[in-house]
């Protein structure tokens, strides 16, 4: 089970982000992150923390159930029902600049069920993606904009990220699919 | 996400890893009975129509987890409440949805209902939400058809999804189950709400106490396992929620009590029998309501009311049942 991204390395790589999202926006006035549930959550606040601290602004955080707009939803026959959470975004986000934020891109599929749901939420002036880890394998024409780190993967392994909000540390792991 | 044998359904699709909790699921496809299910599916169902809440407050007021699923609402009896809110869920979920009435359907020709649902279920639908005059009309469905099956109220016997909105709204306003001292007063012989209500709040660990004239009170009190009093006072002395039920003129057959002004006298809530309960009780009615029968007019539209909170929770309900028995196991 090979740690790829340690907790300092998990801290320094969303500051980073953070930087780098004051380097692409000549104002972050109209910005607005969303996290998308579950793991999104916590490093959508992380990002909003490190901006306070960079800039000086508050940046309205949102957060982001898709389970209702997962492309599998109603394709199997028998099986439990994905468990559905609170979506949470009390500010309008027309004419926002979005910042999405999830832990790990892989297939694109979360992905294209967020633009949906946040098209249900208002016309945003745009919608960029952080994500912590990209894992490639993408099913779908989908690129982050902000990667914290590009791992390379084969199918058989899953990607871990553990945070110190839902789990007991900050880490990524990479481990073999196969060994459950 | 690649499909895998050993991917379950919940299991976070961009990471390929499960989420936090094992997806949790009904082990039925049907609603028919509060009863079948656990104290776990019925938290489950609260949890999610929580969430559901959500999607009742945006601007566009539409999901698309339905979407292709056709829904028949076969409705054998009255319904303005019930009908509309099971319709409106339907539509949040962007089902299909048919609306049958007794009145002006087949079975005013002399159709069986048997026969009726068959040619519904050759029609191929996703849900049948029934409801009838006849204890167990669901339960026949659900025999029938192979769609999953939500009763919308059988007889004198169930309606679940009230029982479930009431169950949220309790939660809501007081936060647990366990101990919360609910009394339920009214025409408690005919009422389905009742019996499913009795059922989820006893399995949840609520103390509950019903009251009414011994004409109209539960044969099977006993069985239920709560306590029973014709005394309206003794019954609300304390209660944390204080539920009226409604005088079902429609359904007595004989005389049950001398006058409705007499009922009102000795087991309508007053504002006065009220300040027995405790100081934050909510009063609860599953509508529709007679005033001045078995409830005062400033009683229903005053602070400790939730009458109407409990009809904007019956869509997110029934919203949260619809998507949880998708993934229900058949058979």
């Amino acid at each position: 089970m090979p740690v790829v991204m340690s907790s300092n390395q998990v801290a320094r790589t969303i500051a980073r982000i953070a930087h780098e999202i004051v380097e692409r926006h000549h104002s972050l006035e109209s910005l607005a992150l969303i996290g998308i549930r579950t793991r999104g959550v916590p490093i959508a606040r992380r990002l909003s923390k490190a901006l306070a601290e960079i800039a000086e602004v508050d940046v309205p955080t949102g957060v982001l159930d898709i389970t209702l707009y997962r492309d599998d939803l109603m394709r199997h026959p028998v099986g439990p029902q994905p468990v559905l959470r609170r979506t949470e975004i009390d500010f309008s986000i027309d004419d926002r600049r979005i910042v999405l934020v999830d832990d790990v891109l892989y297939t694109g599929r979360t992905i294209r069920a967020a633009l949906d749901a946040l098209i249900d939420f208002g016309r945003p002036r745009t919608i960029e993606l952080v994500v912590l880890v990209d894992r490639g394998h993408r099913e779908l024409p989908i690129k982050a904009d902000y990667v914290g780190k590009n791992l390379p993967t084969s199918l058989q392994e899953s990607v871990q990220v553990r945070l110190s909000e839902v789990e007991d540390r900050d880490e990524v792991v990479i481990e073999d699919a196969s060994d459950g | 996400m690649p499909p895998t044998a050993d991917t379950p359904r919940g299991a976070d699709a961009s990471s390929g890893t499960s989420v936090l909790s094992t997806p949790a699921g009904l082990r039925t496809t049907d609603l028919l009975s509060i009863g079948d299910l656990s104290p776990d599916e019925i938290l489950l169902i609260l949890d999610t129509a929580e969430a559901m809440k959500e999607v009742g407050t945006r601007a566009i007021k539409k999901v698309p987890a339905l979407r292709g699923q056709t829904v028949v609402n076969l409705f054998f009896e009255a319904s303005t409440r019930t009908r509309t809110s099971f319709e409106i869920a339907e539509k949040r979920l962007s089902a299909d949805t048919v609306n049958v009435a007794a009145s002006g359907s087949s079975l005013a020709k002399g159709e069986t209902l048997a026969d009726t649902v068959l040619n519904l279920e050759a029609m191929a639908p996703d849900v049948i939400v029934v409801r009838h005059a006849a204890a167990g009309a669901g339960h026949l469905v659900a025999r029938l058809c192979k769609a999953r099956v939500i009763n919308a109220g059988d007889g004198m016997h169930e309606h679940p999804t009230q029982a479930l909105l009431d169950a949220l709204t309790i939660r809501e306003h007081k936060g647990r189950f366990e101990g919360l001292r609910v009394s339920i007063v009214g025409d408690l012989l005919h009422s389905r709400v009742l019996r499913s209500n009795l059922l989820l709040l006893k399995a949840l660990g609520a103390e509950v106490t019903v009251c009414a004239p011994a004409t109209l009170m539960l044969p099977e009190a006993a069985r239920f396992g709560v306590r029973a009093t014709s005394s309206i006072d003794d019954a609300v002395d304390g209660a944390d929620v204080v539920m009226l039920l409604r005088i079902q003129l429609e359904r007595m057959r004989g005389h049950f009590f001398p006058s409705l002004r007499e009922y009102f006298r000795c087991f309508g809530m007053t504002t006065e029998r009220l300040r027995r309960a405790a100081p934050d009780a909510i009063v609860m009615h599953p509508g529709p309501m007679n005033r001045g029968v078995e409830i005062a007019s400033d009683v229903a539209d005053g602070p400790g009311s939730v009458i109407l909170e409990q009809v904007a929770n019956g869509v997110a309900v029934r919203m949260a049942v619809l998507y949880l028995l998708a993934g229900g196991q058949s058979g």
